[in-house]
């Protein structure tokens, strides 16, 4: 069972990395979204796997690690405001340029004609 | 008196510096009144500490600061700090008055003021600290304040441009001054100064001894303008002539000859400091005043005549003998006093005849009788004429160069001491002729005549300590030079020495004859002297710091271009292939990568939704050019998720990620509506094979970390809460424990981020309702409307549920201290309830209908919050100690209530608000875009069905038609 969480989180990570490296604002937000899952997960396994141990008090200890599981929880929760947050800059950066891309190219492409720079001024 | 106050030097003037500004509006006089108290009442308390002062003593009180690093404020009051203290207040008090009557009216004197406080305040820091890691702080900081200082005139470029050379000159000498401080510190064993003080033969002898030397001379010669770093100084003369008399003959340029006196017992007396600080000394002292022989700007002159004398002062410091210790401080005092007048001076004449060209002036001591007596006086004082004080420290400095050996030769250094003396004669002289004596001429800028007492005042109050001085040095100066020798000196005996007047037929004084003789022919021969000027080969300092600042600003501008692209991707992949390096490295230690642990054992949900999940990702990569398409996928492996959750024992974070996923997905449907649905262009296969081994080793390495440590045990503080939850905290939720209870500041942080992430959105997308955005926005082509934007049976069964929903989102939060739920779960659980409403009625008819305003949803949730915790402070307990008990009701039983619980309300109210708020505000800049009217009604079916709709529906993905039914009604 650990392989298979290991490995589900480390294809979240790598679909999350492979979309964030993309050139236009909507798939690197969706990277995001998938790093988020792999890094929940992630913390959440740092408590250790355990089946039918819900951390609820009763008569049948042991309990699964309860701290990992309320960080992940909130973590969860600020990560949809990110995510929120995220979408909302790349909306408003693209109704202000009407392109979506992140980096300097163009749509087409290429490298734009006028490329800023933060000159100095004496 | 007790030692605490003395902790109050820097301090007042740097906190006095606030009071010019308040005062500033109370008019010009009120400004300068205020400012001379707060220099005057240091000063008394200067006088009162000094008083008890005896020879060889010392005060001193410290507090710490930062202990790690061995800096504390420290203050220590002896004799040289006491000498520099009074110099600095006493001239710095007419320097108050003097520019009271220079600045216009126009200029703003409550800045001025304020600047010169802080200023006032460093400087004061520089010169009494113990501990000299502050007294680097304040070292820096004279060096920031003097920027201000002399860049006080914006609008004057020559003000901008020698403000940031002194800055650069002065501060990076700062700079290299810090790391020969921490050596020093680390050689003597201690940073505090009377501590290191009483360590000169350690010092002396430590292998590190000439590196930490040259370190801080390099921030001492900066500081004093010493050759070759001497440019500066005249460039910084384009700043207001009160702070030139102030900070560039008086105070801050004698900062590096403070630090060189400060630090004389225990760096002087080698061969390496006689070498350098003399050699340094003698040019700085010939360099000075041979240019400044031939420059015609007043304060050009005295700029250079001041790098001389610093040069001079380097000069007999350098020498390493007690007499010449006695010297330089006596010639630090007497400079001061005509260096100051002399600015001043050349104030008046730029105030009164409209110019400094002294080509342009001659004559004005008929004009102005009084100003000129006393610059004059001044002159002669600079020259060393007898009767002067100037005269008497020259003598001494002639003497002790006449017995002193420098390079193997025994008449170089007379020679050349000779011949700065020969210089000083000359452009004294020549200063004072050139403004004062002569015919009066008819074509002064403004015809001159003596300035309001406020302008020669302050003048005449440092003319009188010259003559004094010059006539009965003993009486005046004697006590205070014999205190501040004592400490620079140290532990040894004072020299046997005299301050007098005469001191019969020594050859200093045949030197000085020879001085008199040459200096004055050599003004009567002017032209010819000019002649050989020109001859020589002169540098243009500032074209070469220019030149030197301009590379270096161009190479950072190289560098911060090749980084900086404006490409996310570029920057991403830096950061990740970062990540990965440093993680590559760890692994390097060669554990093994399975641990003790045992396994649990694999069953078949898992295989099939481990298998959905690894065929989405790789779906999802070979298709995110269809955006739609990805993100149905996305909200697949989000499902996963939540399951994984719920199979190893976390159902409240199963029922969050299930929840958040819901809104998350309505959330990307609603942007993507406004964003291209599709990617165009894509990067080149080589491009994405180098993303692709990036992203397959990222994955690799979190892989192998995950399993590396999930089959290994762990030791956790979770047994506490487990223990406590109960007991202490009233819930057997443990989860939701920790988040109300134990972590309940955690989560209040949370909570505000998460409004702050809300409110943000609002500002956002208000402002794309406007400009650019929103023109953007009307001219955006929709797609064919969905025939069926708000579907009959969507419409009645949401309505249907919202009672329910909401009655589930109650019972969640209710249970959750006890049973998997909670404010995070059932907040996001209403706010679902409430999202479908708009969905399928639409957004306009659900903010109809929307009672409770979203951003008051927000404020009340952190306000309940706060409030709880602030309630657990007016119990005195700290804050957000819970609180519970439990009650009974008739019919309903036996129940608990907990403090917790009013908390966890906050959070739900919280959440609904960002939630609603982040979504409906997308909704409703979407409205914008709509180009036909929004639908009134949740039924609004049209009779007829319009072809080429029917057409777009059939061949449209299947996923579009939910898309464009969400578009614009939420």
């Amino acid at each position: 069972m650990e392989f298979l969480v290991a490995t589900a989180i480390g294809l979240l990570t790598a679909t999350g990395l492979y979309l964030a490296l993309r050139g236009h604002s909507f798939p690197v937000i969706l990277g995001t979204v998938f790093l988020s899952y792999a890094v929940n997960l992630f913390l959440f396994a740092m408590g250790r796997l355990a089946v039918d141990k819900a951390p609820i008090v009763a008569e049948a200890a042991p309990y699964a690690d309860p701290l990992p599981q309320a960080l992940v929880l909130t973590a969860i929760v600020i990560s949809f405001g990110m995510t929120a947050l995220f979408v909302v800059l790349a909306l408003r950066g693209y109704l202000e340029t009407g392109s979506d891309r992140v980096d300097t190219l163009n749509d087409d492409g290429n490298e734009p004609e006028q490329r800023t720079s933060g000159g100095h001024t004496t | 008196m007790s030692n605490e106050l003395l902790a109050w030097f820097p301090l007042i003037p740097l906190l006095g510096a606030t009071l010019p500004l308040l005062f500033a509006r109370a008019g010009r006089n009120a400004c300068a009144v205020v400012t001379g108290a707060v220099s005057l009442s240091a000063l008394a308390l200067l006088l009162v500490a000094a008083s008890s002062l005896q020879i060889g003593q010392s005060r001193s009180v410290s507090f710490e600061w930062l202990p790690q690093v061995g800096l504390s404020y420290a203050i220590l009051l002896d004799g040289l700090g006491v000498f520099f203290a009074g110099i600095i207040l006493v001239i710095g008090l007419l320097i108050i008055v003097y520019a009271r009557f220079y600045l216009s009216t126009r200029e703003p004197i409550g800045r001025f003021y304020a600047y010169l406080l802080l200023f006032q305040g460093a400087m004061l820091g520089v010169v009494l600290s113990d501990n000299i890691l502050l007294l680097v702080v304040f070292w820096e900081l004279t060096s920031l304040s003097s920027f201000l200082l002399i860049g006080f005139w914006r609008h004057v470029p020559e003000g901008r441009q020698g403000a940031r050379m002194a800055l650069v000159v002065t501060g990076g000498g700062g700079l290299l001054l810090m790391a020969g401080f921490i050596l020093l510190g680390q050689i003597a064993g201690s940073y505090e100064l009377s501590t290191i003080l009483t360590r000169g033969e350690q010092v002396r002898s430590s292998p590190l001894y000439l590196p930490m030397l040259l370190l801080v001379l390099a921030g001492a010669f900066t500081k004093s303008a010493q050759f070759p770093f001497h440019f500066w100084l005249p460039h910084a003369m384009a700043a207001p002539t009160p702070v030139s008399a102030y900070l560039h003959s008086a105070t801050m340029v004698k900062a590096g000859v403070f630090l060189l006196a400060r630090l004389w017992p225990i760096l002087a007396g080698t061969d390496a400091w006689f070498l350098i600080v003399t050699g340094v000394g003698l040019v700085t002292m010939l360099v000075g005043a041979w240019i400044a022989l031939f420059k015609d700007d007043l304060k050009a002159i005295l700029a250079y005549s001041t790098v001389s004398h610093l040069g001079l002062m380097t000069m007999l410091l350098g020498f390493g003998t007690r007499m010449a210790a006695v010297a330089a401080v006596f010639h630090i005092l007497n400079h001061a006093l005509f260096k100051a007048a002399l600015f001043m001076s050349a104030g008046i004449v730029d105030h009164e005849a409209g110019t400094r060209d002294v080509r342009r002036l001659g004559g004005l001591a008929r004009l102005m009788p009084i100003s000129a007596g006393l610059a004059i006086v001044a002159s002669a004082s600079m020259a060393g004429l007898p009767f002067l004080n100037g005269f008497l420290s020259k003598e001494m400095m002639l003497e002790e160069a006449a017995h002193t050996t420098y390079a193997g030769t025994g008449w170089l250094l007379p020679a050349l001491a000779t011949l700065g003396a020969v210089l000083s004669v000359a452009y004294s002289a020549r200063l004072a002729i050139a403004t004062y004596m002569g015919p009066k001429r008819s074509d002064y800028p403004q015809l001159p005549h003596d300035p309001p007492l406020g302008l020669w005042a302050p003048v005449a109050v440092l003319i009188v300590p010259v003559v004094v001085i010059g006539l009965a040095p003993a009486w005046l100066a004697g006590p205070l030079v014999a205190l501040t020798a004592q400490a620079v000196i140290g532990s040894a005996a004072l020299p046997d020495y005299h301050l007098s007047l005469w001191h019969g037929f020594t050859p200093a004084l045949y030197m000085s004859l020879i001085a008199f003789a040459v200096g004055f022919g050599l003004v009567a021969r002017q032209a010819m002297v000019d002649g050989v000027r020109r001859r020589f080969v002169r540098p243009e300092a500032k074209r070469m710091f220019d030149v030197a600042t301009e590379t270096l600003i161009a190479a950072a501008q190289k560098i911060t271009d090749g980084l900086h692209t404006n490409s996310l991707p570029r920057y991403l992949a830096f950061i990740f292939a970062t990540i990965l390096i440093v993680g590559a490295a760890g692994y390097g230690a060669g554990a093994a990568l399975t641990g003790p642990r045992p396994l649990l054992p694999v069953n078949l949900p898992s295989l099939v939704v481990w298998a959905a999940l690894a065929l989405t990702c790789g779906v999802v990569v070979l298709t995110h050019a269809n955006r739609l398409l990805t993100l149905i996928l996305t909200s697949v492996v989000g499902l996963a998720v939540s399951l994984a959750f719920v199979q190893f024992s976390a159902p409240d974070l199963a029922l969050t990620q299930i929840s958040v996923e819901v809104v998350t997905t309505v959330l990307l449907l609603l942007a993507l509506n406004l964003l291209p649905r599709v990617t165009l262009t894509e990067f080149s296969a080589l491009r994405r094979m180098r993303d692709g081994a990036i992203a397959i080793l990222g994955g690799l390495g979190a892989a192998a970390l995950a399993f590396a440590v999930m089959t290994r045990d762990v030791a956790s503080i979770s047994d506490y809460h487990l223990a406590q939850s109960k007991p202490g905290g009233g819930g057997t939720n443990v989860v939701n424990v920790i988040l109300v209870d134990f972590r309940g500041f955690d989560t209040f942080g949370e909570i505000i981020v998460l409004c702050i992430a809300a409110l943000s959105i609002y500002a956002l997308l208000s402002g794309a309702l406007r400009g650019t955005a929103a023109k953007r926005l009307a001219g955006m082509l929709q797609a064919e409307e969905a025939a069926d934007a708000h579907p009959l049976l969507l419409v009645v069964v949401t309505r249907v549920l919202l009672p329910l929903a909401i009655t589930v989102g109650a019972f969640i939060f209710l249970r959750g201290h006890n049973q998997p739920g909670g404010g995070f779960i059932a907040g996001l659980v209403v706010a679902i309830a409430f999202v479908m409403q708009a969905v399928a009625s639409g957004h306009a008819w659900a903010v109809a209908r929307q009672r409770i305003d979203a951003h008051t949803m927000l404020g009340l949730g952190v306000l309940i919050a706060g409030l709880t915790g602030l309630t657990s402070i007016l119990l005195a307990s700290p804050f957000l100690t819970s609180a519970f008990d439990y009650f009974s009701l008739p019919l309903i039983g036996s129940f608990e209530l907990a403090s917790a619980m009013a908390f966890d309300l906050g959070v739900f109210l919280a959440v609904v608000g960002t939630v609603i708020l982040s979504l409906s505000q997308i909704a409703r800049v979407q409205a914008r875009a709509e180009r036909k009217p929004v639908p009134q009604g949740p039924s609004d079916i049209p009779l007829a069905r319009s072809p080429s709709a029917a057409a777009q529906v059939s061949s449209a993905s299947q996923a579009a038609p939910v898309a464009n039914a969400i578009r614009g009604d939420l």
